[in-house]
């Protein structure tokens, strides 16, 4: 114990006499967090972590927040919901930092909102979905582009009405988020009156999905709406491809989650063509904003470094995002007071490097800004060839639109 | 929506996936069922098999087939260590020999999981053949072709070691091992160096098996969790040590399944399994084809 105090001092007493003159009167700000480095997690954790660490980075080396320094304090909490309660209270009791920011993902950050809420602590969510809709918390802000919980199933069911979609197939993996996007998207179908003529739910050992997409195959659906998570997804994809979907269906995908990271797809490369899925951002011309390709080309350097997902799509840049919305809200309000920092972040339009980004009253986004694209083009075992833009396709939100929809689902696949 | 096609095609569908079944589960039928080894390392093993057809076929192009042969030999000898090892540290020293050495055999697993995730990552890995990712049309059904050459391999992989177990010297040896160990210590022969030798065997096999496993479906260092239910049910089953009935049982349970996920819903599937393993068990007690 003796020795790590010593080192603990010699440590900082080297930081501090490193750090630049411009830093050196005042206590550095602390923004504390947990994040998933090992476990299932662990993939999208630490892309995340690359991404808010580039913004820390970026915003010291313009002389920090209210000329202080900005320092992160990051615990493992291995993808665990059991971890996180104990991470925060330390975080907040003992490490006392400034301001908090969420893990990535669901499982994590639902535990901590009691917490959170009866402390009237700030809390900038990190891709979790829904977890305040029962809290009611008013001091969470999520950086995820999700918006309205429905909007996710409406966007992929717009796209497949206009290309003259009528019934539809849902195949679903029997895990929590999957089943959360199968929910809507039944009631959804139901508000539209498009009639459900197959509702599979998976239990998550399935090995093979041959069997499955026969009988999909024979109930002749329109739409085939596929909730599936990254072990079952590269299944589902070959089996689809060996046996065969029909002619009649129109548009394939919406929520198959793995699909957007760079191992995933080029593992999967010429399986995914036609296939219409969610994403949160892409390297198309309508999704780069001030700062965008600065960000994406520091990302590309440290991710090799870092072991990281070598693309960083879906999570990096929105964890950067996330520290230029504290940036400005501390900027502006010229304090840490998180009562202050949650008005201003409620109030305002912020400038990200991921697009506007505006909150409605539960801290989720007032518009979706989750995008539906379709793979084209795609060939085997090519990470790179994802760097390129036209290998997916933006088909919605509309303002972020690069393309129209290709349709039959067969006919995209070539 | 149900048609005598659909329910034709998952007939089939299920005799190919049981056949597959058959080939990861019949290594344990010989070290669960012959040697009475608490061997729940078995689907850990075969995901590391998995792993080195994955290497072999992503650095030197090898095909996974014959990759997965070239490992044999590998697995022989990684098979003899492992059962000197729980050999000398548990079942040498009494009767909860069999209670401990799942402890040993849970370690051992969770210790091939860690490695294979220091060395590879969380990432799934496949390999690529020209057999996989097309079919073979028949009528209007199409039959994935993975499916048909793992269909043909287990069944040849079976055949053999069934074949190997009634025919030869040593097969008949590992039977005898099986059936009275004390009686083979009279004789003068070497029990624990028997069921070494079948403890190898029964590794080896797992090489032909791992391969099956990557070609059927992308691995991941988790997946022998999933295996853990099937290849005991398989084994139990079929009776213990039954290497016919290994194949019989198995494909039961592809049967059943196919036709579950094709007619009535995913869901039911595993329930359906082990339905099967319990009504089975409640009528002969000592499995299908039992002793």
């Amino acid at each position: 114990m003796k020795r790590r105090t010593f080192l603990g001092g010699a440590m900082a007493v080297a930081v501090f006499g490193q750090g630049s003159s411009a830093f050196a009167q005042q206590p550095p700000i602390k923004i504390g967090m947990s994040m998933p480095q090992t476990g299932g997690l662990a993939g999208g954790g630490k892309a995340s972590l690359l991404g808010i660490e580039i913004w820390r980075d970026d915003v010291n080396a313009k002389g920090g927040l209210l000329g202080r320094k900005v320092e992160l304090v990051v615990y493992d909490d291995k993808s665990s919901a059991s971890e996180t309660p104990a991470i925060y209270a330390k975080l907040v009791d003992v490490d006392k930092v400034d301001l908090l920011f969420a893990p990535y993902a669901t499982v994590p950050t639902a535990p901590i909102m009691p917490f959170v809420k009866q402390r009237g602590l700030l809390l900038m969510g990190n891709f979790s979905f829904q977890v305040n809709s029962k809290v009611g918390h008013d001091m969470w802000f999520n950086n995820a582009p999700w918006g309205p919980a429905d909007s996710w199933a409406a966007s992929f069911l717009d796209l497949a009405q206009k290309a003259g979609g009528k019934n539809m197939a849902l195949l679903t993996a029997d895990q929590e988020f999957a089943q959360n996007l199968a929910v809507t998207a039944r009631d959804v179908a139901k508000k539209r009156n498009i009639p459900i003529v197959f509702d599979q739910v998976y239990p998550p050992n399935t090995v093979e999905f041959s069997s499955i997409i026969r009988a999909l195959k024979a109930a002749k659906p329109d739409i085939v709406y596929v909730a599936s998570y990254p072990p079952d997804s590269a299944g589902i994809l070959r089996a689809v491809n060996e046996i065969g979907i029909g002619d009649s269906v129109k548009i394939f995908g919406g929520g198959m989650v793995g699909l957007q990271f760079a191992a995933v797809m080029s593992n999967l490369g010429s399986l995914l063509n036609g296939v219409v899925n969610y994403n949160t951002w892409l390297p198309e011309k309508s999704m780069y904003f001030d700062g965008t390709k600065e960000f994406f080309d520091k990302y590309t350097k440290r991710a090799i470094e870092a072991k990281v997902d070598p693309l960083g799509y879906y999570l990096a840049p929105f964890g950067y995002a996330m520290g230029q919305m504290i940036e400005a809200a501390v900027n502006s309000t010229k304090s840490l007071d998180q009562k202050g920092i949650a008005k201003y972040l409620r109030e305002n339009e912020h400038k990200t490097i991921v697009g506007p980004i505006a909150f409605s009253a539960d801290g989720e986004r007032k518009e979706t800004a989750t995008l539906q694209a379709q793979f084209r083009g795609v060939k085997d075992k090519d990470i790179e060839q994802f760097r390129s833009s036209g290998k997916q396709v933006i088909l919605f939100p509309d303002k972020l639109k690069t393309g129209e929809l290709i349709t039959p689902f067969e006919a995209a696949r070539n | 929506m149900f048609s005598m096609d659909l329910l034709l095609g998952a007939v089939l569908l299920g005799v190919l996936l049981g056949c597959f079944y058959a080939a990861v589960s019949v290594g344990l039928s010989v070290s669960f069922g012959l040697l009475d080894v608490p061997h729940v390392a078995h689907p850990a093993f075969l995901v590391m098999a998995s792993y080195g057809v994955y290497q072999l076929n992503e650095s030197y192009d090898i095909d996974p087939l014959l990759a997965g042969l070239a490992i044999t030999p590998l697995f022989f000898l990684f098979g003899l260590l492992a059962y000197r090892v729980y050999h000398e540290t548990f079942e040498k020293r009494g009767s909860d020999a069999a209670v401990r050495g799942i402890a040993f055999f849970f370690g051992i697993a969770f210790i091939i999981e860690v490695l294979i995730i220091l060395q590879f990552g969380v990432d799934q890995r496949s390999v690529s053949a020209t057999y996989i990712g097309k079919a073979w049309r028949f009528g209007e059904m199409r039959i994935p072709i993975r499916q048909l050459v793992a269909f043909a391999v287990a069944l040849a992989l079976t055949v053999l070691l069934a074949v190997y177990l009634s025919k030869t010297f040593m097969g008949r040896a590992i039977r005898a091992v099986a059936q009275d160990e004390e009686a083979l210590r009279l004789m003068g022969a070497n029990p624990v160096r028997i069921k070494q030798f079948a403890f190898g065997i029964a590794t080896a096999v797992l090489g032909i098996a791992g391969a099956l496993l990557i070609i059927v479906a992308p691995v991941e260092p988790t997946l022998d969790r999933a295996y853990i239910g099937r290849t005991f049910c398989v084994v139990v089953m079929a009776g213990l040590g039954s290497i016919s009935g290994t194949l019989i049982a198995a494909i039961i349970l592809g049967v059943a399944e196919s036709i579950v996920l094709t007619l009535f819903g995913a869901s039911w599937a595993p329930a359906i399994s082990f339905a099967m393993l319990l009504g089975v068990l409640a009528v002969r007690p000592q499995g299908l084809l039992g002793r």
